[in-house]
């Protein structure tokens, strides 16, 4: 029985998160793409964009593409499916942000008596509900290959359907080992069992870390692993024939795509909004002479804050590497992933598993 | 083995169909503009066919309508990323017919500033064929290095790109004061881009796969394809210009020639790097040595006297008159001089009938020759090969069409 405060916190945490990945993410990322992409290449970045003279850093620029970008044509190349050619950029950008349904983004405080929990749905099956919406992300680029009517969409979508569905395997075996350490399928489950700071994911995982990031970014079709949408060799790839909003939606949807990557990322390896030695209890206690409602208050945002904190590092860390890397053969590529990903990731598993058989990995 | 099984075409029983794709004239590949129409077998070039053309400007029928000193611009436009080279060839070659020996300090000049063209060349090419792999930050390195170049170049004759610095018999003008500190402080940063390009790419696992074993050809094909410059030295062949015909006073220079040895794209790119280098070596010799005298021969036929000499003493005004009104009148006769420009020998075959014009001037672009080898090249590799191939064997559209 859902009860009225239990509505109103969802459609807030709905709300809020919606919030931070559409309203300040995708407009963030794209900023952040310029300018951090600009100290890498000793350049200055966007900063002309400017709103009664100010500029702030270059922030409106991204501001000013999506505006440029709603008022151009929404072009339909001739002899493209239509209904799919408008459908393919929806189906991208809806599991980029419903994935985000189950990543908890604080942990578990009691406002005016109202235990509220830091995730929009609880799943035990929490991982399994990730992949599960992050293959369907492949259906968009594919069917916005074949409707398109251009060869260059084609082969950029047959890659990426080759490409996706490859690494979705693998991402699927680098984080076994995680949930056998953990003994829970549940991202809630998984971020309280890394209270303890020496229990953190990326310290008996760094392996599994560093696999399942590249597996993420090769899923995510970024540099090196962009072969679906490589300029130089297929104009855009698979959405060469999209055009304004069309056009942002594929954008927004490789931007949120890189939130949900990290996010995960900060979830199960970073501790989600745990500080290192400090536990939510013992920040509650510590935040005491608020009350007991400030406390509990002050302490939510702190871990919200941590929260995006890691979550920017991540993303920061993914632009770096994207700005770093030339790219991949499309036949490398795959290679990388059966040959090599897949068979790192079986022989960590069967690590983990010796590990907790002998003692070696703590019972978490 | 059955009968059966033997006749079974595995193409023609699963209905496969090829993929015929025109990529360019305007596609992101093809920074000149070039067009390559690819059959595809799935991802594999079964067929390609290089259209050029595109950027032809009738250089040549042009040459005969200009005097002879009116042709330099048309020179700088032919590599347009090492425009410096061009002029001088055409210079050498015009010289040559006339039997003119240019000052020493001439030389010197020419053969400083054509380094720095090819080190221009070189940058853009290296940039510009990471920037095609994705790799951006590298060609922003290799951008601000060939900036610092032309900052150097710009100096020299105001021009940053098209520079028609040359002139029959010496040079437009005289380098500036303090040029050779200015070289010293730009270089020390191009070394620093240098190693910062190599440290990026050179031991790059991703690059490397990207560019070894791809687009090779060996050192007797190339020949035959009439390979020239650093991807014939890619091959292993010491064929060098400036080595084998030696011009301008590189007999007396200290540099060498780097050599590859499979003849692929990688062995191609670490050839220019290296030769990046060297030239940096070359300038800063010629700097050493450069002996002071005039840049100009001391002959009004040829070289034009001053607008201020011209305007004060009446034989100088007379052969200012003759050279603009009728040009310079050249020895009837043909010549063929090459010389080392950034992709290879870019020779100009000059014919005089005595007039004031080039009867024939006849340029010998490098990159023709190495794009006619394109389908050999890539034919049976991944679309995704053509990109790094093409980049190395540097297609430069104001040159190959001329």
């Amino acid at each position: 029985m859902i009860t009225l405060p239990d509505l109103v916190e969802t459609v807030v945490k709905i709300a809020f998160i919606l919030g931070l990945t559409i309203g300040f993410y995708a407009p963030i990322i794209g900023w952040i793409e310029r300018k951090q992409s600009a100290v890498m290449q000793d350049r200055i970045g966007g900063n002309r964009a400017a709103i009664l003279g100010f500029t702030v850093i270059g922030l409106f620029h991204s501001l000013a593409d999506a505006i440029k970008l709603i008022f151009k044509e929404d072009f339909v190349p001739r002899g493209a499916e239509t209904a799919l050619h408008r459908l393919a950029p929806v189906i991208s950008v809806v599991p980029a942000l419903i994935a985000f349904a189950v990543i908890p983004f604080g942990g578990t405080y009691n406002l005016w008596g109202h235990e509220t929990r830091l995730v929009i749905a609880d799943l035990d099956v929490g991982v399994l509900y990730v992949f599960a919406i992050a293959s369907l992300a492949t259906y968009g680029v594919v069917i916005a290959g074949w409707a398109s009517n251009n060869n260059w969409s084609l082969l950029g979508a047959l890659r990426a359907a080759a490409q996706m569905f490859s690494y979705e395997v693998a991402m699927g075996l680098t984080i076994i080992g995680l949930v056998m350490f953990y003994q829970s399928l549940s991202l809630v489950e998984i971020v309280d069992k890394q209270e303890n700071f020496y229990h953190w994911g990326i310290i008996w995982h760094f392996p599994a870390f560093i696999l399942f990031l590249t597996c993420a970014i090769a899923e995510n079709k970024r540099i090196p692993f962009d072969t679906p949408e490589a300029e130089s060799e297929l104009v855009a790839g698979y959405f060469t024939e999209y055009s304004g909003m069309k056009f942002i939606m594929f954008w927004t949807a490789e931007f949120l795509e890189i939130v949900t990557i990290s996010a995960l990322c900060v979830t199960l390896f970073f501790g989600g909004h745990q500080i290192p030695f400090v536990t939510v209890s013992g920040l509650i206690d510590f935040l005491g002479f608020l009350g007991p409602n400030g406390a509990n208050a002050a302490a939510m945002l702190i871990g919200v804050a941590v929260f995006i904190i890691k979550l920017t590092l991540l993303i920061m860390l993914q632009m770096s590497i994207r700005w770093t890397l030339p790219r991949f053969r499309y036949d490398q590529v795959m290679k990388l992933g059966w040959k090599m990903i897949l068979p790192a990731s079986l022989i960590w598993i069967f690590l983990v598993g010796a590990g907790i058989l002998t003692g070696v990995m703590p019972a978490v | 083995m059955t009968d059966a099984k033997k006749d079974y075409d595995f193409h023609k029983e699963s209905h496969t169909e090829r993929m015929v794709i025109n990529m360019g004239p305007s596609h992101p590949a093809t920074h000149g503009t070039v067009k390559f129409l690819v059959t595809l077998d799935g991802e594999t070039i079964e067929d390609i066919d290089v259209e050029i053309g595109y950027l032809h400007r009738a250089f040549e029928k042009e040459c005969e309508n200009q005097q002879w000193s009116g042709v330099f611009p048309y020179t700088d436009r032919l590599d347009y990323t090492a425009s410096v080279l061009n002029n001088i060839g055409y210079a050498l070659a015009v010289e040559k017919l006339i039997g003119l020996k240019t000052p020493e300090r001439c030389d010197y000049i020419r053969t400083i500033i054509g380094e720095m063209a090819r080190m221009s060349g070189h940058y853009t090419n290296l940039g510009a064929g990471a920037l095609e792999l994705g790799a951006l930050s590298a060609f922003i390195y290799f951008v601000e290095a060939r900036e610092l170049v032309w900052d150097l170049l710009e100096s020299v004759c105001g021009a940053r790109l098209t520079h028609n610095y040359v002139r029959i018999g010496g040079l437009i003008s005289e380098l500036p004061d303090g040029f050779g500190l200015g070289v010293a402080k730009a270089f020390k940063k191009n070394r620093e881009l240098w190693s910062d390009f190599d440290k990026l790419l050179t031991k790059n696992r991703i690059f490397l796969d990207r560019m070894r074993d791809v687009g090779g050809i060996s050192a007797e094909k190339a020949i035959e394809w009439g390979f020239t410059g650093p991807c014939l030295r890619a091959c292993g062949v010491p064929f060098d210009v400036r080595k084998a015909e030696p011009y301008l006073i590189y007999d007396q220079l200290d540099f060498e020639i780097p050599l590859g040895s499979t003849g692929d794209n990688f062995d191609r790119y670490l050839v220019r790097m290296e030769e990046i280098n060297q030239s940096m070596r070359i300038v800063e010799q010629c700097l050493e040595k450069m002996p002071e005298g005039p840049i100009n021969v001391d002959d009004p036929n040829w070289r034009q006297p001053s607008k201020d000499e011209s305007s004060k003493k009446i034989e100088s005004l007379i052969f200012h008159f003759k050279a603009v009104i009728e040009g310079q009148k050249v020895p009837a006769g043909e010549v063929y001089q090459p010389i080392e420009g950034a992709n290879g020998e870019v020779g100009f075959y000059v014919v005089s009938n005595g007039g004031g014009k080039p009867y024939k001037c006849r340029c010998r672009p490098p990159s023709f020759a190495l794009t006619s080898a394109m389908p050999q090249l890539v034919t049976g590799s991944m679309l995704a090969d053509l990109i790094p191939t093409f980049d190395m064997i540097n297609l430069i559209g104001g040159e190959c069409d001329r």
